[in-house]
């Protein structure tokens, strides 16, 4: 598929399959699509060429509506969290079952309380989204899609403002998931730690295309000088070079 | 002049953009509100906070407006000997323009601002994008029960409004002007007629129609972070006090032909 923003070609004739039940973690520099490769999937937006088949139908062509159905079998991290303001966490965790499913207040709270609890928070439910912190947000916002209890899940940056051991215990829910519940995760993500623990395939977007797919053994090992300078997070190198990254010294 | 006439030209197409996509916004709001299953807590909530939340001001701003114009009004009667008549100009004047136009300007400033800032900040921080994500339509869940609340609660602040101008103008004309109370309110009920009151609120739903569409429009376009907020409130409001002017005038020339004689 192809996708540009003006004159910026961000998805360059990219192809990429993932296995149903698998977790694909895609890493690549800020900027390189990873985030719009996320929103088409969703079908936040569309793209401008080529085909996105989900568990086998094609979707690039979809109504709203019909997109709908694929999406309530969807769930999305969003960067910042995407919590809404208006709602407290309660509100926002049950979003779905509110909107969508009729459901007791009893039943809610007790899928809300385990899903805060899957992602260790308890006892917030009251609170707003301004009086959380950013990692709790990051958190609250997973807790919303694992209450939808959906098949795929797309993780755009689950482990960046969170302190380590969150992003451990974020990334041991991950593995989890796919263990457990056999749901396929799309995670994009710069933390190469986190990658290499819960990917089952990690595919390497540059320029708008994959040049690296494979286990994470075969990513470390990769020869391909760009996979090897951003997976080890050296300032220099044929990324550098290539997009004539100059990095001031102090003097 | 070639830059000139490219600078219309380009502001004539910018126009004409930006009408159609308050149509199609117009028509999406159209369908949803005609699509079940229907939120009522949702208008509620938004009818609350636009209905008793500007109606201090609106009151305000009524009471002051007919008093003013209770004392313009005196300036010119009282060389003619005509201040019996002041009543009369009062309360037409009142239902029939300032009172609609009036009660717009300010829920466009205090609502619309309110709403595109709201939904742009939304938009900024993904939450509209998080709301397409869970299979929920954004027009839906945050246009309809804007627009519903504005179409329904302008002219009822509107109502308000005329009662509390025409109470303004009897101050000035009882303690000022030494008109007696039951010759005030004599005045105005024989000179107000049922179509100055309805086409005055006819106008405020039109007048609500654009509030909730431009609001709603600039802040679901937002871009840019804070700023980019910021700037669509600014222009919400710009673009609505601009919509409501022009519509006031297509409307009072309409209702001025429809309802001549």
């Amino acid at each position: 598929m192809c996708k540009a923003f003006e004159s910026n070609m961000v998805l360059d004739d990219l192809n990429l399959f993932i296995k149903r039940g698998e977790t694909k973690v895609i890493i690549g520099r800020s900027g390189t699509g990873k985030s719009v490769l996320l929103k088409n999937v969703i079908g936040l937006i569309r793209p401008d060429y080529g085909s996105i088949k989900i568990h086998g139908k094609e979707v690039t062509n979809l109504s709203e509506r019909e997109y709908n159905k694929i999406r309530m079998e969807m769930g999305m991290v969003f960067q910042g969290g995407a919590l809404f303001d208006s709602m407290n966490v309660a509100d926002n965790v049950a979003f779905i079952l509110n909107e969508f499913m009729r459901l007791d207040e009893k039943t809610v709270r007790d899928r809300v309380k385990d899903a805060l609890a899957l992602v260790g928070l308890k006892g917030i439910e009251s609170m707003m989204p301004s009086e959380l912190s950013g990692g709790m947000k990051k958190r609250v916002s997973l807790a919303r899609v694992l209450c939808m209890e959906p098949q795929i899940i797309l993780y755009d940056e689950p482990t960046s403002e969170v302190d380590p051991i969150t992003a451990d215990a974020i990334n041991n829910l991950i593995v989890e998931m796919h263990d457990k519940l056999k749901v396929t995760s799309i995670v994009v993500t710069h933390d190469m730690n986190a990658a290499f623990k819960i990917a089952d395939s990690i595919a390497m977007l540059y320029r708008g295309k994959v040049i690296a797919e494979g286990k994470p053994d075969e990513i470390r090992g990769s020869r391909h000088p760009v996979v090897q300078q951003f997976i080890h997070g050296e300032s220099v190198g044929p990324i550098s070079e290539d997009e004539h990254l100059v990095f001031g010294h102090i003097k | 002049m070639s830059n000139a006439i490219e600078y219309l030209g380009l502001s004539v197409i910018q126009f004409v953009r930006y009408i159609g996509a308050l149509s199609i916004l117009f028509a999406q709001t159209v369908y949803w509100i005609f699509t079940p299953p229907f939120k009522n807590l949702r208008f509620l909530e938004q009818a609350k906070r636009i209905g008793p939340g500007s109606f201090f001001i609106s009151s305000l701003v009524a009471l002051f407006v007919g008093m003013i114009l209770a004392l313009q009004m005196a300036y010119q009667m009282q060389k003619l000997s005509s201040e019996i008549y002041i009543a009369s100009v009062v309360a037409v004047s009142l239902t029939r323009e300032l009172a609609p136009v009036l009660t717009a300007l300010i829920v466009a400033g205090r609502i619309g601002a309110g709403i595109t800032a709201e939904i742009g900040s939304m938009t900024v921080t993904e939450q509209v994008d998080a709301l397409k994500a869970f299979a929920t339509n954004p027009v839906r869940y945050l246009v309809v029960p804007r627009f519903l609340a504005l179409i329904v609660m302008l002219p009822v602040l509107t109502i308000f409004a005329d009662i509390v101008g025409i109470f303004g103008g009897f101050l000035i004309c009882v303690f000022k002007l030494s008109i007696g109370p039951a010759m005030y309110f004599t005045m105005v009920v024989e000179s107000l007629v049922v179509k100055d009151i309805v086409t005055g609120l006819i106008k405020t739903v039109f007048f609500g129609m654009i509030i909730a569409l431009v609001g709603c429009h600039q802040g679901l376009t937002a871009k840019g972070g804070a700023e980019g907020v910021g700037r669509a409130t600014t222009v919400s409001v710009v673009t609505s006090f601009i919509l409501i002017i022009v519509t006031d005038c297509l409307c009072t020339a309409i209702f001025y032909f429809i309802f001549k004689t």
